[in-house]
Protein backbone atom coordinates (compact mmCIF):
# COMPACT_ATOMS: atom_id res chain seq x y z
CA UNK A 1 0.00 0.00 0.00
CA UNK A 2 0.83 3.21 -0.89
CA UNK A 3 0.64 5.77 2.33
CA UNK A 4 -0.87 8.87 1.57
CA UNK A 5 1.39 11.91 1.98
CA UNK A 6 -1.48 14.24 3.05
CA UNK A 7 -5.04 14.21 4.88
CA UNK A 8 -7.11 17.05 5.12
CA UNK A 9 -7.16 19.43 8.92
CA UNK A 10 -7.69 22.75 10.44
CA UNK A 11 -4.65 25.13 10.57
CA UNK A 12 -4.59 26.72 13.11
CA UNK A 13 -2.87 30.02 14.32
CA UNK A 14 -0.31 28.67 15.47
CA UNK A 15 0.88 26.39 13.04
CA UNK A 16 -0.57 23.06 14.26
CA UNK A 17 -2.93 21.41 12.46
CA UNK A 18 -6.45 20.19 14.10
CA UNK A 19 -8.56 17.42 12.94
CA UNK A 20 -11.94 18.59 14.83
CA UNK A 21 -13.22 22.08 14.77
CA UNK A 22 -14.57 22.28 18.53
CA UNK A 23 -15.75 25.22 20.35
CA UNK A 24 -15.24 24.24 23.96
CA UNK A 25 -16.80 25.65 27.38
CA UNK A 26 -13.95 25.29 29.69
CA UNK A 27 -14.95 25.41 33.11
CA UNK A 28 -11.91 26.70 35.02
CA UNK A 29 -13.43 24.24 38.50
CA UNK A 30 -16.51 21.64 39.78
CA UNK A 31 -18.48 24.62 40.70
CA UNK A 32 -18.37 26.00 37.60
CA UNK A 33 -19.68 23.12 35.52
CA UNK A 34 -23.27 24.62 36.07
CA UNK A 35 -22.53 27.38 33.91
CA UNK A 36 -20.48 26.03 31.24
CA UNK A 37 -23.36 23.22 30.68
CA UNK A 38 -25.87 25.96 30.28
CA UNK A 39 -23.86 27.58 28.07
CA UNK A 40 -23.31 24.59 26.12
CA UNK A 41 -27.27 24.17 25.66
CA UNK A 42 -27.55 27.76 24.78
CA UNK A 43 -25.72 27.59 21.67
CA UNK A 44 -25.61 24.83 19.13
CA UNK A 45 -22.15 23.65 18.52
CA UNK A 46 -20.45 23.95 21.26
CA UNK A 47 -19.05 21.42 23.36
CA UNK A 48 -19.17 21.78 27.18
CA UNK A 49 -16.55 19.76 29.08
CA UNK A 50 -17.27 19.62 32.79
CA UNK A 51 -14.83 18.29 35.43
CA UNK A 52 -15.01 17.29 39.25
CA UNK A 53 -11.47 19.48 40.09
CA UNK A 54 -10.32 23.11 40.32
CA UNK A 55 -10.52 24.06 43.62
CA UNK A 56 -7.60 24.21 46.46
CA UNK A 57 -4.95 22.36 44.72
CA UNK A 58 -1.47 23.32 45.69
CA UNK A 59 1.97 22.18 44.08
CA UNK A 60 2.67 19.83 41.74
CA UNK A 61 -0.84 18.19 41.71
CA UNK A 62 -1.98 21.86 40.88
CA UNK A 63 0.68 22.58 38.15
CA UNK A 64 -0.62 19.14 36.45
CA UNK A 65 -4.43 20.65 36.59
CA UNK A 66 -3.34 23.68 34.80
CA UNK A 67 -1.35 22.06 32.08
CA UNK A 68 -4.28 20.08 31.64
CA UNK A 69 -7.04 22.97 32.01
CA UNK A 70 -4.65 24.68 29.35
CA UNK A 71 -3.31 21.92 27.25
CA UNK A 72 -6.90 21.46 26.69
CA UNK A 73 -7.55 24.62 25.24
CA UNK A 74 -4.88 25.21 23.41
CA UNK A 75 -5.23 21.60 21.55
CA UNK A 76 -5.65 22.27 17.71
CA UNK A 77 -8.97 19.74 17.46
CA UNK A 78 -10.54 22.91 19.69
CA UNK A 79 -10.77 26.27 17.38
CA UNK A 80 -11.78 28.74 20.27
CA UNK A 81 -12.63 28.14 24.18
CA UNK A 82 -15.15 30.05 26.22
CA UNK A 83 -13.19 29.97 29.78
CA UNK A 84 -15.64 29.71 32.76
CA UNK A 85 -14.04 29.86 36.18
CA UNK A 86 -15.44 31.12 39.90
CA UNK A 87 -12.49 33.55 40.69
CA UNK A 88 -10.96 35.65 38.09
CA UNK A 89 -7.29 35.04 38.96
CA UNK A 90 -7.34 31.18 37.35
CA UNK A 91 -10.03 32.16 34.76
CA UNK A 92 -7.38 34.31 33.27
CA UNK A 93 -4.47 32.42 34.24
CA UNK A 94 -6.30 29.96 32.06
CA UNK A 95 -7.19 32.36 29.72
CA UNK A 96 -4.34 33.91 28.93
CA UNK A 97 -1.91 30.56 28.27
CA UNK A 98 -4.75 29.61 26.07
CA UNK A 99 -4.69 32.98 23.73
CA UNK A 100 -0.84 32.27 23.31
CA UNK A 101 -2.17 29.90 20.16
CA UNK A 102 -3.51 32.93 18.57
CA UNK A 103 -7.03 31.07 18.86
CA UNK A 104 -9.81 33.23 20.18
CA UNK A 105 -10.54 32.78 24.01
CA UNK A 106 -12.88 34.90 26.36
CA UNK A 107 -13.09 34.18 30.10
CA UNK A 108 -15.85 34.82 32.65
CA UNK A 109 -15.89 34.64 36.27
CA UNK A 110 -18.89 34.12 38.01
CA UNK A 111 -17.80 35.82 41.84
CA UNK A 112 -20.11 38.98 41.82
CA UNK A 113 -22.61 38.38 38.52
CA UNK A 114 -23.72 34.97 39.42
CA UNK A 115 -24.68 31.96 37.37
CA UNK A 116 -27.39 33.90 35.23
CA UNK A 117 -25.69 36.91 33.88
CA UNK A 118 -22.47 35.35 33.37
CA UNK A 119 -24.45 32.27 31.28
CA UNK A 120 -25.69 35.10 29.37
CA UNK A 121 -22.65 37.00 28.98
CA UNK A 122 -20.64 33.86 27.88
CA UNK A 123 -23.34 32.65 25.60
CA UNK A 124 -23.59 35.55 23.23
CA UNK A 125 -19.30 35.18 22.40
CA UNK A 126 -19.66 31.42 22.51
CA UNK A 127 -22.19 32.48 19.33
CA UNK A 128 -19.61 34.78 17.49
CA UNK A 129 -17.13 31.82 18.12
CA UNK A 130 -19.30 29.17 16.98
CA UNK A 131 -20.06 31.12 14.57
CA UNK A 132 -16.46 32.14 13.29
CA UNK A 133 -15.49 28.75 13.55
CA UNK A 134 -17.99 27.60 11.11
CA UNK A 135 -16.59 29.52 8.23
CA UNK A 136 -13.05 27.36 8.61
CA UNK A 137 -12.29 25.02 5.93
CA UNK A 138 -10.18 21.92 6.06
CA UNK A 139 -6.82 22.36 3.81
CA UNK A 140 -4.54 19.51 2.32
CA UNK A 141 -1.53 19.31 5.37
CA UNK A 142 1.80 17.33 5.14
CA UNK A 143 1.06 13.89 7.24
CA UNK A 144 4.32 15.25 9.52
CA UNK A 145 1.05 17.53 10.82
CA UNK A 146 -0.65 14.58 12.69
CA UNK A 147 -0.49 14.00 16.13
CA UNK A 148 -0.95 10.48 16.94
CA UNK A 149 -1.54 8.55 21.08
CA UNK A 150 -1.86 5.42 21.55
CA UNK A 151 -3.04 3.51 24.70
CA UNK A 152 -5.03 0.02 25.16
CA UNK A 153 -7.80 -1.03 27.30
CA UNK A 154 -9.41 -4.18 28.47
CA UNK A 155 -6.78 -5.64 27.40
CA UNK A 156 -6.77 -9.70 26.69
CA UNK A 157 -3.84 -12.39 25.05
CA UNK A 158 -5.76 -11.21 21.54
CA UNK A 159 -4.30 -7.49 22.21
CA UNK A 160 -1.04 -8.65 22.70
CA UNK A 161 -1.41 -11.22 19.10
CA UNK A 162 -3.04 -8.81 16.89
CA UNK A 163 -4.45 -5.56 17.78
CA UNK A 164 -1.22 -3.86 19.64
CA UNK A 165 1.18 -5.61 16.73
CA UNK A 166 -1.30 -3.63 14.19
CA UNK A 167 -0.48 -0.29 16.29
CA UNK A 168 2.89 -1.22 15.85
CA UNK A 169 2.94 -1.64 12.48
CA UNK A 170 1.43 1.40 12.19
CA UNK A 171 3.95 3.40 14.09
CA UNK A 172 7.08 2.07 12.15
CA UNK A 173 5.54 2.96 8.95
CA UNK A 174 4.96 6.57 10.16
CA UNK A 175 7.58 7.56 12.27
CA UNK A 176 10.26 7.83 9.18
CA UNK A 177 7.33 10.36 7.81
CA UNK A 178 7.68 12.59 10.56
CA UNK A 179 4.43 11.59 12.33
CA UNK A 180 4.57 12.92 16.26
CA UNK A 181 3.35 9.81 18.37
CA UNK A 182 2.91 9.23 21.93
CA UNK A 183 2.65 6.13 24.52
CA UNK A 184 2.24 5.99 28.04
CA UNK A 185 0.77 3.77 31.03
CA UNK A 186 4.10 3.65 32.99
CA UNK A 187 2.50 1.15 35.73
CA UNK A 188 1.61 -1.22 32.83
CA UNK A 189 4.90 -1.50 31.85
CA UNK A 190 5.82 -2.99 34.87
CA UNK A 191 7.69 -6.19 33.82
CA UNK A 192 8.82 -5.12 30.16
CA UNK A 193 10.36 -2.05 32.06
CA UNK A 194 14.30 -2.52 31.07
CA UNK A 195 13.12 -3.48 27.35
CA UNK A 196 10.84 -0.21 27.30
CA UNK A 197 14.10 1.31 28.79
CA UNK A 198 16.29 0.08 26.16
CA UNK A 199 13.92 1.64 23.24
CA UNK A 200 15.16 5.49 24.19
CA UNK A 201 17.10 7.12 21.80
CA UNK A 202 19.93 7.50 23.52
CA UNK A 203 21.49 6.45 27.23
CA UNK A 204 19.98 9.41 28.87
CA UNK A 205 16.97 9.54 27.15
CA UNK A 206 16.52 5.55 28.87
CA UNK A 207 17.56 6.79 32.10
CA UNK A 208 15.15 9.21 32.13
CA UNK A 209 12.45 6.61 31.39
CA UNK A 210 14.02 4.15 34.04
CA UNK A 211 13.97 6.86 36.99
CA UNK A 212 9.68 8.02 35.88
CA UNK A 213 8.97 3.84 35.66
CA UNK A 214 10.93 3.25 39.30
CA UNK A 215 9.21 6.63 40.47
CA UNK A 216 5.27 5.26 39.98
CA UNK A 217 6.08 1.78 40.88
CA UNK A 218 7.38 3.24 44.25
CA UNK A 219 4.41 5.41 44.91
CA UNK A 220 2.44 1.99 43.53
CA UNK A 221 3.94 -0.28 46.16
CA UNK A 222 3.52 1.97 48.71
CA UNK A 223 0.09 2.86 48.68
CA UNK A 224 -0.71 -1.07 47.97
CA UNK A 225 -2.89 -2.88 50.79
CA UNK A 226 -2.43 -6.04 48.57
CA UNK A 227 -0.39 -7.79 46.49
CA UNK A 228 -2.11 -5.55 43.43
CA UNK A 229 -2.82 -9.32 41.88
CA UNK A 230 -6.95 -7.82 42.03
CA UNK A 231 -6.29 -4.70 40.05
CA UNK A 232 -3.24 -5.86 37.30
CA UNK A 233 -4.14 -7.72 36.13
CA UNK A 234 -7.86 -6.74 36.18
CA UNK A 235 -9.96 -9.03 36.45
CA UNK A 236 -11.02 -8.13 32.56
CA UNK A 237 -8.13 -9.23 31.76
CA UNK A 238 -8.04 -12.47 33.55
CA UNK A 239 -10.93 -13.52 32.15
CA UNK A 240 -9.59 -12.72 29.03
CA UNK A 241 -6.51 -15.27 29.25
CA UNK A 242 -3.40 -12.78 30.65
CA UNK A 243 -2.58 -14.32 33.72
CA UNK A 244 0.50 -11.70 35.28
CA UNK A 245 1.38 -8.17 34.49
CA UNK A 246 4.89 -9.00 32.26
CA UNK A 247 2.36 -10.99 29.97
CA UNK A 248 0.18 -7.70 30.20
CA UNK A 249 3.24 -5.30 29.53
CA UNK A 250 5.00 -7.23 26.64
CA UNK A 251 1.76 -7.54 24.75
CA UNK A 252 1.27 -3.71 26.10
CA UNK A 253 4.61 -2.77 24.66
CA UNK A 254 3.64 -4.43 21.37
CA UNK A 255 1.90 -0.69 20.54
CA UNK A 256 5.67 0.53 19.54
CA UNK A 257 6.58 -1.02 16.86
CA UNK A 258 9.90 -3.03 16.32
CA UNK A 259 12.00 -0.71 15.26
CA UNK A 260 11.22 3.00 16.91
CA UNK A 261 12.90 4.63 19.38
CA UNK A 262 11.25 7.04 21.86
CA UNK A 263 13.00 10.61 21.57
CA UNK A 264 11.86 11.55 25.00
CA UNK A 265 9.90 11.27 27.87
CA UNK A 266 7.20 13.82 28.72
CA UNK A 267 5.66 14.25 32.28
CA UNK A 268 2.06 14.11 32.43
CA UNK A 269 0.09 16.56 29.95
CA UNK A 270 3.45 18.28 28.79
CA UNK A 271 3.77 19.15 25.20
CA UNK A 272 6.49 17.51 23.11
CA UNK A 273 9.16 19.74 21.96
CA UNK A 274 11.31 17.90 19.84
CA UNK A 275 9.67 17.34 16.72
CA UNK A 276 7.94 14.27 15.03
CA UNK A 277 9.07 11.20 16.33
CA UNK A 278 7.51 9.03 19.43
CA UNK A 279 7.11 10.02 22.68
CA UNK A 280 6.80 8.39 26.18
CA UNK A 281 4.14 10.25 28.45
CA UNK A 282 4.08 9.05 31.58
CA UNK A 283 0.65 8.43 33.15
CA UNK A 284 -1.94 6.25 34.48
CA UNK A 285 -2.96 2.98 32.87
CA UNK A 286 -6.82 4.23 33.18
CA UNK A 287 -7.89 4.71 30.03
CA UNK A 288 -10.12 8.46 30.45
CA UNK A 289 -7.02 9.55 32.52
CA UNK A 290 -4.44 8.49 30.31
CA UNK A 291 -6.29 9.98 27.11
CA UNK A 292 -7.08 12.91 28.98
CA UNK A 293 -3.56 13.92 29.63
CA UNK A 294 -2.67 13.01 25.93
CA UNK A 295 -5.00 15.18 24.54
CA UNK A 296 -3.80 18.35 26.81
CA UNK A 297 -0.39 17.68 25.46
CA UNK A 298 -1.60 18.44 21.84
CA UNK A 299 -2.13 14.38 20.37
CA UNK A 300 -5.21 15.43 18.01
CA UNK A 301 -5.85 11.59 17.02
CA UNK A 302 -6.04 8.71 19.30
CA UNK A 303 -5.72 4.71 18.45
CA UNK A 304 -7.12 2.19 21.11
CA UNK A 305 -6.59 -1.58 20.99
CA UNK A 306 -8.93 -3.44 22.64
CA UNK A 307 -9.59 -7.29 23.15
CA UNK A 308 -12.85 -7.40 25.94
CA UNK A 309 -14.18 -4.38 24.28
CA UNK A 310 -12.93 -0.74 26.28
CA UNK A 311 -15.65 1.95 25.00
CA UNK A 312 -13.49 4.71 25.59
CA UNK A 313 -13.99 8.34 23.86
CA UNK A 314 -12.47 11.84 24.47
CA UNK A 315 -14.09 14.64 24.90
CA UNK A 316 -11.70 16.93 22.17
CA UNK A 317 -9.79 13.50 20.87
CA UNK A 318 -10.79 11.18 18.45
CA UNK A 319 -10.67 7.53 19.59
CA UNK A 320 -9.98 4.87 17.00
CA UNK A 321 -10.58 1.53 18.55
CA UNK A 322 -9.75 -1.75 17.09
CA UNK A 323 -9.85 -5.49 18.41
CA UNK A 324 -8.60 -8.60 17.66
CA UNK A 325 -10.97 -10.87 19.39
CA UNK A 326 -13.77 -12.25 17.21
CA UNK A 327 -16.66 -11.88 20.11
CA UNK A 328 -16.18 -8.24 20.77
CA UNK A 329 -16.46 -7.84 17.07
CA UNK A 330 -19.58 -9.77 17.44
CA UNK A 331 -20.77 -8.67 20.51
CA UNK A 332 -19.61 -5.13 20.74
CA UNK A 333 -19.45 -4.04 16.82
CA UNK A 334 -21.20 -0.24 17.69
CA UNK A 335 -17.46 0.32 19.29
CA UNK A 336 -15.25 -0.98 16.74
CA UNK A 337 -13.79 0.93 14.05
CA UNK A 338 -11.11 -1.89 12.71
CA UNK A 339 -11.86 -5.50 13.11
CA UNK A 340 -8.17 -7.21 12.74
CA UNK A 341 -9.37 -10.93 14.00
CA UNK A 342 -8.57 -12.16 11.23
CA UNK A 343 -5.32 -12.22 12.42
CA UNK A 344 -6.16 -14.71 14.51
CA UNK A 345 -7.21 -16.95 11.71
CA UNK A 346 -4.10 -16.74 10.01
CA UNK A 347 -5.69 -14.38 7.09
CA UNK A 348 -4.41 -11.21 7.37
CA UNK A 349 -0.68 -10.56 8.11
CA UNK A 350 0.75 -7.79 10.48
CA UNK A 351 1.60 -5.84 7.30
CA UNK A 352 -2.40 -5.92 6.09
CA UNK A 353 -3.63 -5.06 10.07
CA UNK A 354 -1.16 -1.94 9.62
CA UNK A 355 -2.20 -0.57 6.64
CA UNK A 356 -5.89 -1.02 7.48
CA UNK A 357 -4.97 1.01 10.36
CA UNK A 358 -3.12 3.83 8.17
CA UNK A 359 -6.70 3.39 6.44
CA UNK A 360 -8.76 4.36 9.28
CA UNK A 361 -6.66 7.07 10.93
CA UNK A 362 -6.21 9.01 7.73
CA UNK A 363 -10.41 8.43 7.26
CA UNK A 364 -10.60 9.80 11.09
CA UNK A 365 -8.53 12.45 10.60
CA UNK A 366 -10.09 13.67 7.64
CA UNK A 367 -13.44 14.29 9.24
CA UNK A 368 -14.71 10.34 9.94
CA UNK A 369 -16.99 10.00 13.01
CA UNK A 370 -15.58 7.39 15.34
CA UNK A 371 -17.85 4.41 16.96
CA UNK A 372 -16.87 6.58 20.32
CA UNK A 373 -17.93 10.20 18.88
CA UNK A 374 -20.84 8.73 17.47
CA UNK A 375 -22.18 7.18 20.21
CA UNK A 376 -21.25 10.37 22.61
CA UNK A 377 -18.14 9.30 24.35
CA UNK A 378 -16.65 12.28 25.86
CA UNK A 379 -14.60 11.33 28.69
CA UNK A 380 -12.56 14.08 30.21
CA UNK A 381 -10.93 13.05 33.40
CA UNK A 382 -8.44 15.18 35.20
CA UNK A 383 -5.35 13.32 36.76
CA UNK A 384 -5.04 13.94 40.52
CA UNK A 385 -2.01 13.51 42.15
CA UNK A 386 -2.65 14.03 45.73
CA UNK A 387 -5.50 15.27 48.17
CA UNK A 388 -6.91 19.13 48.03
CA UNK A 389 -5.39 21.74 51.07
CA UNK B 1 -2.92 -19.67 4.82
CA UNK B 2 -4.16 -22.70 6.46
CA UNK B 3 -6.36 -22.30 9.72
CA UNK B 4 -4.53 -22.12 12.65
CA UNK B 5 -5.87 -23.22 16.37
CA UNK B 6 -2.91 -21.84 18.84
CA UNK B 7 -0.11 -18.83 18.00
CA UNK B 8 3.60 -18.95 19.36
CA UNK B 9 4.89 -15.35 18.71
CA UNK B 10 7.94 -16.59 19.11
CA UNK B 11 10.30 -19.86 18.42
CA UNK B 12 11.39 -20.02 22.12
CA UNK B 13 8.62 -19.45 23.91
CA UNK B 14 7.15 -22.21 25.71
CA UNK B 15 3.31 -21.70 25.45
CA UNK B 16 0.77 -20.86 23.28
CA UNK B 17 -2.47 -18.96 22.74
CA UNK B 18 -5.64 -20.07 21.64
CA UNK B 19 -6.93 -18.44 18.82
CA UNK B 20 -10.44 -20.39 18.60
CA UNK B 21 -13.67 -20.69 20.41
CA UNK B 22 -11.72 -23.35 22.89
CA UNK B 23 -9.56 -25.82 22.08
CA UNK B 24 -11.44 -30.02 23.51
CA UNK B 25 -9.89 -32.70 25.58
CA UNK B 26 -7.36 -34.82 23.48
CA UNK B 27 -7.60 -32.60 20.03
CA UNK B 28 -4.84 -32.03 18.04
CA UNK B 29 -4.05 -28.38 17.97
CA UNK B 30 -1.76 -27.20 15.04
CA UNK B 31 0.21 -23.98 15.78
CA UNK B 32 1.53 -20.99 13.82
CA UNK B 33 5.36 -19.21 15.14
CA UNK B 34 4.55 -15.83 13.58
CA UNK B 35 8.33 -15.49 13.81
CA UNK B 36 9.10 -17.51 11.39
CA UNK B 37 5.71 -18.64 9.82
CA UNK B 38 6.24 -22.29 11.07
CA UNK B 39 3.46 -24.66 11.87
CA UNK B 40 3.92 -27.00 15.07
CA UNK B 41 1.42 -29.99 15.88
CA UNK B 42 0.39 -29.96 19.82
CA UNK B 43 -2.44 -32.40 21.61
CA UNK B 44 -4.10 -30.69 24.14
CA UNK B 45 -5.27 -32.24 27.34
CA UNK B 46 -8.21 -30.03 28.58
CA UNK B 47 -10.80 -27.75 27.49
CA UNK B 48 -8.81 -24.04 27.28
CA UNK B 49 -10.75 -21.16 25.50
CA UNK B 50 -10.04 -18.34 23.46
CA UNK B 51 -7.09 -15.98 24.25
CA UNK B 52 -5.85 -18.53 26.88
CA UNK B 53 -2.67 -20.19 27.04
CA UNK B 54 -1.56 -23.78 26.58
CA UNK B 55 1.93 -25.02 28.05
CA UNK B 56 4.27 -26.49 24.96
CA UNK B 57 6.36 -28.31 27.66
CA UNK B 58 6.04 -30.20 31.09
CA UNK B 59 7.15 -27.12 33.90
CA UNK B 60 7.57 -28.11 37.59
CA UNK B 61 7.23 -25.60 40.33
CA UNK B 62 9.90 -22.72 39.83
CA UNK B 63 10.10 -22.91 36.19
CA UNK B 64 10.03 -19.61 34.09
CA UNK B 65 7.03 -18.66 31.61
CA UNK B 66 8.67 -17.55 28.24
CA UNK B 67 6.18 -15.40 25.66
CA UNK B 68 6.66 -12.49 22.99
CA UNK B 69 10.57 -14.13 23.71
CA UNK B 70 10.06 -12.75 27.05
CA UNK B 71 9.87 -13.96 31.37
CA UNK B 72 6.23 -13.45 32.07
CA UNK B 73 6.24 -15.47 35.38
CA UNK B 74 6.90 -18.31 37.80
CA UNK B 75 5.20 -21.87 37.68
CA UNK B 76 3.77 -22.38 40.70
CA UNK B 77 2.15 -25.81 40.66
CA UNK B 78 3.42 -28.00 38.12
CA UNK B 79 1.79 -28.10 34.17
CA UNK B 80 1.25 -30.96 31.78
CA UNK B 81 2.25 -30.29 28.26
CA UNK B 82 -0.80 -29.26 26.67
CA UNK B 83 -2.66 -28.21 29.87
CA UNK B 84 -3.81 -24.54 30.20
CA UNK B 85 -1.60 -22.13 31.85
CA UNK B 86 -3.15 -19.74 33.89
CA UNK B 87 -3.54 -17.41 37.61
CA UNK B 88 -3.69 -21.26 39.19
CA UNK B 89 -0.31 -22.30 37.79
CA UNK B 90 1.55 -19.17 37.17
CA UNK B 91 2.42 -16.01 39.37
CA UNK B 92 4.12 -12.68 38.79
CA UNK B 93 7.73 -12.77 39.67
CA UNK B 94 7.09 -8.70 40.31
CA UNK B 95 5.41 -9.43 43.64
Amino acid sequence: MKIPKTFMGYKRENGRVGVRNYVVILPVDDISNACAEAVGKNINGTLAIPHSYGRLQFGEDLELFFRTIIGTGKNPNVAAVIVIGIEPKWTKRVVDSIAKTGKPVEGFSIEGHGDITTTMKASKKAQEFVQWASEKQRVECPLSDLWISVKCGESDTTSGLASNPAVGNLMDKLEPLGVNLCFGETSELTGAEKVCASRGKNDQISKKFMSTWSAYNDFILENATNDLSESQPTAGNIAGGLTTIEEKAFGNLQKIGKKIKFVDVLKPAEEPKKGGGLYFMDTSSAAGECLTLQAAAGYTVHLFPTGQGNIIGNAIEPVVKLTANPKTVATMSEHIDLDVSKILKREMNLDQAGNALIDVTIKTANGRLTCAEALGHREFIITKLYRSA
Amino acid sequence: MSQTDLIIHEEKDNVAVVVIDKTSKNQECVGWIMENDKTVKIKCINEIPLGHKIALKDFKVGDTILKYGHDIGKVVASIKKGDHVHVHNVKTKKW
